[in-house]
């Protein structure tokens, strides 16, 4: 069973094309919408809400057409916004009840429903004052209630942890995953912030441009590819130790880089050594290797591999995609370019 | 035997043990609705009575409720004040005519609009809660019908009860049961009419800023402004005579509009110069100018949120 699915979904504006032909099959659990400003997000959350007509292609929410039965979607899905969206004078109860009655709940349902859904948030005697004077953390969690107040199958949460502080980001991560492994509602959360849709979602779809770049489990994301940073000391029988250590590694089969895969800036500094782990035996190598050249093993650590490089890949091939169709062209140009540098050349010397 | 006895005993105080604790809170989780959803009417109804009570402060901060309370105070109290009049020295008739009681008051009606129109639109645009309401089952017509008619309620309850008042003193001091009937009922027509227009004319204006302030002003600023230059330009046509002009001017403003309208069909007295009387033909186009704005501050305002501003 699938809670989304849209087929060569596209959205044309006279300008822009906001969404172009993307079909994607979203399951239950939590899904990771990612995308630069920009990418396609909103127009796709308001396409899936009913709220914008497709220029073509189809989509199907909770098995519903989005065209035929908007509002019955709209029913049984909650939407939580990116922006502010509170009135500051009037209490989270008496807000998140209105707007439980706005989802079709009966008066005492509502009062009932809202009562539970801001303890599950964690709102207790706050919920009475006016949200006006409420911290962003308390805000976003009242977003998140009127979300969730209605009991949908399936919410979507729109940058969920913009503005928060780490801590509470941690509690609004856990919270998210708290709401598919305990209320058992489906999830589409987008972020900007990958780190965060690791931790969280089963599964991630990448779009750019409108253009579906990757849809896949984020175990794939992160694990096919795992690799192990070692940090070794230097002694006096091997004075550079990371050398030697990259020389027998090499030597015994291991594939070795200095660099992390896509890391930069001081991070990448030669005393690591990344391993690419090819299974259980890796990690004996590499402690075999250690003891056998009588070096001292400062640390050796999992790294995974983020989802920011699915964009670095797709960015390096979009590159060298242009550097192949502009090179024919370009060519003449540093021939002239260096013309200048050469006459300039006795003045230097 | 006693040990027998014993075991009784630990399995009685065992099956004992539970409800002798009562005051336990149980983590009880997440728990389900499967109750019923009562769609879209039901949510309709729930924002049409939502801003209807938010129209007079209730459901508000105590503060937000003197100012609505206030006007409805100062809107009932020259009917009270004319009610003791006649009642007193038992004039054979009311002071001012059912439909007219709303002319003369229309400042108040003026302010009454002018601060809550802004409260129920423009707040819903300032902190961004519109997304959320179209995320739910309702539509935008829905959401633009339960407004216009929330805020058309509440002013046809502030002009509506002084009239009732009129009435329950009327009959108080024994004048005729059929005529003052009669009036009533053309007076509810004629403010039926003027709270639909002015709830028009006051949502569509605060709908177009975001900013309470500027909808205020502005509220004030269209019911008044025309309202001053159509009396002075009738006064002026008057004086040099041309009564059908001035009759004509009268559809310039809202309330000319309404007090022209009880004048033809509903057997008031204008306020124009000299009690002036528009032409039955001019009465028509009254008529038609009326429900055409009023059609069209709706049409206005569904454009205005065509942009669900998700």
């Amino acid at each position: 069973m699938t809670v989304i699915v849209t087929e060569s979904l596209s959205k044309r504006f006279p300008r822009v094309t906001a969404l172009d032909r993307l079909s994607v099959d979203i399951a239950p659990g939590v899904t990771g919408l990612v995308g630069a400003n920009g990418a396609g997000k909103s127009t796709l959350i308001k396409i899936l809400l009913g709220l914008a007509p497709a220029t073509e292609g189809t989509a199907h929410v909770l098995g519903m057409d989005v065209t035929a039965h908007g509002s019955t979607i709209r029913e049984r899905v909650g939407y939580m916004p990116e922006h502010d969206c509170l009135p500051p004078d009037v209490s989270a109860t008496e807000f998140v009840v209105h707007m439980a009655r706005m989802s079709g709940l009966p008066p005492t349902a509502a009062r009932e429903r809202t009562a539970d859904t801001l303890r599950h948030v964690g709102l207790y005697e706050e919920r009475y004052r006016p949200i006006g004077g409420y911290s962003t953390g308390m805000k976003q969690r009242v977003k998140l209630a009127q979300a969730l107040v209605h009991d949908p199958q399936l919410v979507f949460l729109d940058e969920p942890t913009n503005g928060l502080d780490p801590v509470g980001r941690d509690e609004m991560l856990a919270l998210i995953r708290r709401i598919h492994t305990d209320f058992g509602i489906s999830v589409l959360v987008t972020s900007h912030l990958l780190g965060e849709l690791e931790r969280t979602c089963d599964h991630v779809v990448v779009i750019d441009g409108g253009k579906l770049l990757r849809s896949s489990a984020t175990d794939d994301f992160t694990q096919v590819t795992a690799s192990l940073a070692v940090e070794v000391t230097d002694t006096d029988t091997c004075p550079d130790g990371t050398e030697a250590l990259r020389a027998a590694l090499s030597a015994a089969g291991a594939v070795v880089t200095s660099a992390a895969p896509g890391a930069d800036g001081p991070a990448a500094s030669g005393h690591l050594l990344h391993v690419e782990v090819s299974g259980e035996e890796t990690y004996d190598l590499v402690r075999d290797t250690v003891a056998g050249l009588g070096i001292g093993l400062v640390r050796m650590e999992q790294q995974r591999h983020r989802i920011a490089e699915v964009f670095r890949d797709a960015d390096a091939a979009a590159e060298s995609s242009a550097a192949a169709a502009a090179a024919p062209t370009a060519a003449p140009a540093p021939a002239v370019s260096y013309a200048p540098q050469e006459g300039g050349a006795p003045d230097v010397a | 035997m006693s040990r027998e006895t014993t075991a009784k005993t630990l399995a009685k105080t065992a099956a004992q043990a539970p409800a002798a604790v009562p005051d336990v809170i149980h983590n009880i989780g997440y728990r389900h609705y499967d109750g019923p959803r009562l769609g879209r009417a039901y949510a309709r109804r729930s924002l049409f009575s939502q801003s209807l009570r938010g129209a007079y402060g209730l459901g508000r901060s105590a503060k937000s409720k003197v100012l609505p309370m206030l006007l409805f105070a100062v809107m009932c109290l020259p009917a009270a004040i004319m009610v003791a009049v006649t009642v007193v020295t038992k004039a054979g008739s009311l002071p001012v005519g059912y439909t007219r009681y709303a002319i003369y008051v229309q400042a108040v009606i003026g302010l009454y609009l002018a601060s809550q129109a802004p409260q129920s639109v423009s707040r819903d645009l300032r902190f961004k809660s519109v997304p959320l309401y179209f995320s739910r089952p309702i539509e935008r017509a829905d959401y633009v019908v339960a407004k216009f008619a929330a805020m058309a309620s509440a002013l046809f309850l502030l002009t509506g009860a002084p009239l009732v008042i009129l009435y329950v003193g009327a009959l108080l001091a024994k004048l005729d049961f059929l005529d003052q009937t009669k009036g009533l009922a053309q007076g509810l027509v004629s403010i039926a009419l003027l709270s639909l227009l002015f709830a028009g004319i006051g949502l569509v204006v605060s709908a177009l800023t975001p900013r309470r302030g500027f909808g205020v002003a502005a509220v004030i600023a269209v019911l008044t402004i025309p309202y001053g230059a159509v009396s002075a330009v009738q006064g002026i046509a008057f004086v040099q005579g041309n009564e059908a002009a001035a009759g004509w001017l009268g559809l310039f403003s809202p309330t000319t509009l309404i007090d022209g309208l009880q004048t033809v069909f509903l057997g008031g007295t204008s306020s124009f110069p000299n009690g002036l009387e528009p032409s039955t033909a001019a009465g028509y186009v009254y008529l038609l100018v009326t429900l055409g704005v009023i059609a069209g501050c709706y049409a206005l305002l569904m454009r205005r949120y065509r942009k669900a501003g998700l």
